[in-house]
């Protein structure tokens, strides 16, 4: 049998990949998590992305068809309940970031002095963590209700308040006992990031600070706190992230009441979008969120990585 | 620039003794190296002097303070370190003048002294990078520089020269020796290297175990050590160490070797002594030019069995009463290893040292 007549009787695709051999090996071989990236995120992503320029509700399915254009975005713009949640979010990401960047710094620099017990405790710190945000919810709602929870007991009982605080009834307590319930989960996560941060510190600049004349705070201040920097900017990346997608705790706690006090972006877009079966709407929202959580990933990269230089790393 | 003085200075990190009560004076802008092997205690010692570590015992007074239980921000001593501990967020600017800024000197003098020191150590062009950008050289520059700008009582060196290359080393030392002699000042200079220790110092203190072993000018060690630790430790190559006994007018080898004992020694040791004879390699030559120096000279056949050039020198390796002897050739012929030799030993360099407690014999 002559190498020609071989040639003609294989499929054509094995023709194909042979004479390309080199060239496809690569694309073949990463076909799957391609397909799979097309498949679970790509795809749902357009459709995303174009149900946002449709009327879209899911009790009428026709209307997916209908094409508006930009006019969901429009209409978000003139919305008052979408841009109060909007704020509340970046509100609640702010004071939720910086209060966990400093409870967990201050975690992180009293486990590192410790020196007995020093992994039982980092292990106790991960408690919180462990649990499902939707137990931390149930939890919390627990501890503050006003009539039943641990809260208004024990301020009763010690005197401090004498008539029940309604904690997740007010809109302001209740912002803040959703707050609290987020920090005690997640201060846990700074924690651990700046302590290994604390791990990896050489010493010698420490002690060379010393001589050189800094008192403790001053050896902090100039020495300690620039090196922790890069690692607070990439707990602070993960956990905004993180909190800009809030959902499970709010929900829970108080379903974005009172009177839409406590609303954020996501409970937002999950009531429009699947209680007010609005689609379209909800979906042009959820670009809009994106665009803040992009945002901030992108603040916080950029001063990562400023922070990363001049540590002597490479970026 | 002040006087240091340790005075029965102990150091236990938990139940371990590190240092056994030291007494020490540093006179004021004296350079004083601690030399000795790890874990001699030199480093804990320079470092209780700083006071990044805390004393067990004993007392150490910087001037006529006691400064025991000052903080290391109030000893107005400035340290460099091994390896290096620059801030490394800082450049090279801001890493000289942290310790000023810190102090609250305003501004212009803070910029001032800086420029001065950098002029000094040859980092004026250096002065916006960050360490990751220097080399290992200018990086212990910017160390040794952020410690000049502050003009302190004492300066603190920490094996500073051992991050770096051979010939960078020779060239910083000629460098610290240097500024020693331009800004006269305190200077306590840790190193494990004898020569660093030989070259750079006005006195060393030879430690072993946590405890001085003697204290002298470096010629002084090396001519009169006071015992066979010292010996080997300061000079390369090292003594040669060799077992024997006083048998009469005569120091007998284990192997029945005998070599006139001098007359100096005579009334230092007794009949059937059992002493550790040094001699160094400088005086166990086979050529000629001991013979010059006029010294009395006794000759011993030696077989050699290595042989080191050294260009100017020659290391032989031999063999005396079954224990290796170094000697030196300074006019190097062509030596096979195997050939007999005929050695001059200069009786006037011998040293003896009693076998049981390791002492000179000479040594009060």
């Amino acid at each position: 049998m002559s190498p020609s007549t071989d040639q003609e009787n294989l499929p054509a695709v094995t023709r194909l990949f042979r004479r390309h051999h080199s060239a496809l090996t690569p694309l073949l071989l990463l076909s799957p998590a391609l397909l799979i990236l097309l498949f679970v995120i790509a795809l749902p992503m357009a459709f995303s992305l174009y149900a946002s320029f449709t009327p879209y509700r899911m009790t009428r399915p026709d209307s997916i068809e209908t094409f508006i254009g930009l006019r969901n975005y429009i209409r978000l713009i003139g919305n008052d309940d979408f841009w109060a949640a909007f704020l509340r979010t970046l509100l609640f990401l702010a004071i939720a970031l910086n209060l966990e960047l400093i409870l967990g710094l201050g975690i992180a620099l009293l486990i590192d002095r410790v020196t007995l017990g020093q992994r039982l405790l980092r292990t106790i710190m991960m408690f919180p963590m462990m649990f499902s945000p939707i137990l931390v919810g149930f939890q919390f709602k627990f501890i503050f209700n006003d009539n039943i929870g641990v809260v208004n007991n024990a301020l009763q009982f010690l005197g401090l308040a004498d008539q029940a605080i309604p904690w997740l009834v007010d809109g302001t307590l209740a912002m803040g006992a959703i707050l609290f319930a987020e920090i005690w989960m997640s201060t846990s996560v700074f924690a651990i990031v700046l302590l290994a941060g604390l791990f990896a510190m050489p010493r010698d600049p420490l002690e060379a600070a010393k001589v050189d004349g800094c008192t403790p705070w001053q050896s902090f201040r100039h020495v300690t706190l620039p090196f922790l920097l890069p690692f607070a900017y990439i707990a602070m990346t993960i956990r905004s992230l993180d909190v800009a997608r809030a959902y499970d705790i709010v929900a829970i706690m108080t379903d974005g009441g009172p009177a839409g006090r406590t609303e954020l972006l996501w409970t937002l877009i999950a009531r429009v979008g699947f209680d007010n079966a609005r689609m379209g709407e909800a979906n042009a929202m959820a670009f809009m969120a994106s665009l803040l959580s992009i945002l901030f990933t992108w603040f916080l990269f950029t001063r990562l990585l400023a922070a990363r230089r001049t540590m002597g790393g490479v970026e | 620039m002040a006087a240091i003085t340790l005075e029965q200075v102990v150091k236990r990190f938990g139940r371990d003794e590190v240092i056994h009560g030291i007494d020490l004076r540093i006179a004021h802008d004296e350079f004083v190296v601690l030399v000795g092997p790890s874990g001699c205690g030199k480093s804990t010692t320079l470092r209780m002097i700083a006071g990044l570590e805390d004393l067990s015992d004993g007392t150490i007074r910087i001037g006529d303070q006691v400064v025991n239980d000052l903080p290391p921000r109030k000893r107005n001593l400035a340290m460099v370190f091994q390896n290096y501990a620059l801030y490394p967020h800082m450049n090279v600017r801001q890493n000289l003048g942290f310790g000023l800024t810190i102090a609250g000197e305003p501004k212009e003098v803070v910029a001032e002294r800086v420029q001065d020191t950098a002029a000094l150590l040859g980092l004026s062009d250096l002065l916006d990078r960050l360490p990751a950008e220097l080399s290992g050289g200018e990086r212990q520059r910017v160390a040794m520089g952020r410690a000049l700008v502050r003009r302190p009582e004492a300066f603190l060196f920490d094996e500073p020269l051992s991050n770096l290359d051979a010939k960078l080393r020779v060239q910083m030392r000629g460098e610290i020796k240097r500024l020693h002699t331009a800004v006269r000042t305190t200077i306590v200079y840790v190193t494990h290297d004898q020569v660093e220790a030989m070259t750079l110092a006005d006195r060393i203190v030879v430690m072993q175990d946590g405890r001085i072993e003697q204290i002298g000018q470096p010629m002084t060690l090396f001519d009169h050590p006071v015992n066979t630790f010292v010996a080997g430790f300061i000079g390369t190559p090292p003594m040669n160490l060799i077992p024997a006994r006083i048998a009469g007018d005569e120091i007998a080898f284990n192997d029945g070797q005998q070599i006139p004992l001098p007359d100096r020694f005579t009334a230092l040791v007794t009949e059937g002594q059992s002493v550790i004879f040094g001699l160094r390699p400088d005086h166990l030559c086979p050529d000629k030019k001991q013979r010059e120096t006029g010294t009395s000279l006794v000759e011993i056949p030696l077989k050699v069995h290595m042989i080191e050039p050294h260009g100017a020198e020659m290391l032989l390796h031999a063999r005396l009463a079954g224990q290796p002897v170094l000697g030196k050739m300074y006019a190097p012929r062509p030596v096979a290893p195997g050939d007999q030799l005929t050695f001059q030993l200069a009786l006037d360099k011998i040293h003896l040292f009693d076998a049981a407690s390791g002492r000179s014999v000479t040594a009060r």
